[in-house]
């Protein structure tokens, strides 16, 4: 088996390398260890900073 | 907050952020939206008096019309796009920008220019004649320029960022701007026939047939998909949250929402050539994507919404974050109608059928354009170092009398284009067509009379905007009885 088979083959079965990575991208993303991480990616946008908070009813 | 927790550096050394800059793409959002917003309506009232097209060439709706779906997208929609997402990339990062001020005012100038170029080509029939990518060649080599750098200055603040994590909404940023160029560069690989001894305004695409077909709508939807649909969801994940106060409703599901759009997005351009010589399998292929769509437009739309979850009384006392939140609620409606436009045998009814511009309207006018008003909302204040808006009533009148002109174009368009294809395909009990084409023409006037009065609602909410928006920046403040007080919630804040 060249080369060229292996690439031909692993080319036809992009739907399953494609399916791989997004379960991949799944399991990162419900993997317990990560959940605190997430929720303190979550706030970072509140630290607080000069200037960017406004234009909401109650001051 | 518990920001506390985050720790890294401290809130003492904040970067300078170039906010001199972002407002220049407000002002100048705030400018071509009434502009393409006006533009729109008068090709609407075209349609139904069709003397109005003034029986000049330079005002024909062949040459307004790109004129109209160029400024809306590209010049409202990409100024408020440029100018929220270096705003965002600013303060997540805790960086000022990558190559600052002088890259920035090239950037906002060279776009500005794009916009004028191609808008002027459009009126005296310079056009390539893809929806959509109307610009020829020169203006889009130019485009290409001024793109990279705004990639070199929005990823460049990214990689010199002080913050260890990258914010979500800067994900969906980054998506829109690689997508696009990727897309720009694939679907206007034109040849000028300059280089033969042509005019210098003219260019012919190297792909040709149905490949070109296929290309043109690969970028079409995809500008739908990164543009219209990443990018604003990367402002809805900064100012939903920042605007309600609280985090978003789930970060996990935020990562899900972005990978999984950048997944199946890509791959549903096909269903805008149902039943033509495009291959079937690629039809279906087209389709079957649109379909699966539902889920990661779905989830980030409940991300969106149930970032309230808890706080739903802040709705009744500040009409900003109401934009905000109608406009993800828009969202979810045209994301549920979409795949089922794409779906073959609807198609076979809606497509060609004026189903079509109502469904994009119910995306352009509700989702982009009213998350755009809340997000100009929020920035307004915050760019001219302002206490608040000039006025939150005035932002609720805008907010009612855009509604109820969405309502109204969306509206008409279901009726008028499922009347209209219907009429196409009826049939005598001889076999014979049972109305001519005039005939749909006529049924359909009054239902254009209706759209475009609520494209006029729309533009009149606009203008109340730009007032209020303009007395805010100028530090007035209206005195006026605040929203909502006689409500419980209200006076428990």
């Amino acid at each position: 088996m060249d080369l060229m088979t292996i690439t031909e083959l692993a080319r036809s079965a992009w739907v399953v390398w494609l399916t791989l990575i997004f379960a991949s991208i799944l399991f990162w993303a419900f993997r317990p260890k990560n959940k605190k991480r997430w929720e303190d990616d979550a706030m970072m946008i509140f630290k607080n900073d000069k200037g960017d908070k406004g234009g909401h009813a109650h001051g | 907050m518990s920001s506390a927790s985050l720790a890294s550096s401290a809130a003492s050394d904040t970067p300078t952020y170039y906010d001199d800059l972002i407002k220049k793409f407000v002002i100048a959002a705030a400018f071509w939206g009434l502009a393409g917003f006006l533009a729109g309506d008068l090709i609407a009232w075209q349609l139904a008096f069709p003397v109005l097209n003034l029986d000049l060439e330079w005002t024909t709706f062949g040459r307004l019309r790109p004129l109209h779906t160029s400024a809306v997208i590209f010049a409202f929609g990409g100024n408020i796009l440029i100018g929220s997402s270096l705003y965002v990339v600013q303060r997540t990062c805790r960086a000022s920008l990558f190559g600052g001020a002088g890259l920035g005012n090239f950037i906002f100038w060279g776009y500005q220019l794009f916009i004028v170029l191609a808008a002027t080509g459009y009126l005296l029939g310079i056009t390539q004649g893809k929806e959509y990518a109307e610009p020829e060649w020169y203006v889009d080599l130019w485009l290409t320029v001024i793109w990279v750098l705004y990639l070199v200055q929005f990823g460049g603040t990214i990689v010199k960022r002080s913050e260890p994590h990258i914010y979500v909404a800067n994900w969906f940023f980054l998506a829109f701007i690689i997508t696009v160029a990727m897309l720009h560069l694939g679907n206007n690989a034109t040849v000028p026939t300059l280089f033969f001894g042509g005019e210098f305004t003219k260019s012919y695409i190297v792909w040709a047939g149905v490949q070109d077909a296929m290309t043109q709508w690969w970028y079409g939807h995809n500008a739908v998909g990164f543009f219209l649909t990443a990018g604003f969801l990367g402002m809805m994940y900064y100012f939903v949250p920042k605007q309600a106060e609280r985090p978003v409703y789930s970060y996990r599901l935020s990562v899900i929402h972005f990978w999984a759009l950048t997944f199946l997005y890509i791959w549903a351009g096909p269903h805008h050539l149902h039943y033509t010589a495009l291959p079937d399998w690629v039809q279906t292929l087209g389709m079957t994507f649109s379909v699966m769509l539902w889920m990661p437009s779905w989830g980030g739309m409940i991300n969106g919404v149930m970032t309230l979850s808890g706080a739903w009384h802040k709705l009744r006392t500040d009409p900003v974050l109401r934009f905000m939140v109608a406009s993800v609620g828009f969202y979810g409606m045209s994301t549920f109608e979409g795949p089922l436009m794409s779906v073959k045998a609807v198609n076979s009814l809606s497509h060609y059928t004026d189903w079509t511009v109502g469904h994009v309207h119910a995306g352009a006018l509700g989702w982009n354009a009213l998350i755009s008003f809340g997000v100009m909302y929020f920035l307004v204040p915050v760019l001219w170092n302002r206490e608040r808006l000039y006025s939150l009533r005035l932002v609720n009148t805008h907010f009612w009398v855009s509604t109820i002109g969405i309502v109204l174009y969306i509206a008409s368009m279901w009726v008028s284009g499922i009347m209209q294809g219907l009429m196409w395909r009826t049939y005598d009990s001889l076999g014979f067509l049972q109305y001519s084409f005039i005939e749909t023409v006529e049924a359909m006037h009054p239902y254009y009379i209706i759209r475009a009065t609520g494209g006029l609602l729309f533009i009149i909410g606009a203008v109340i905007m730009i007032y209020n928006l303009w007395r805010t920046a100028r530090g007035d403040i209206r005195d006026e009885a605040p929203i909502g007080l006689d409500t419980q919630s209200a006076a428990a804040e």
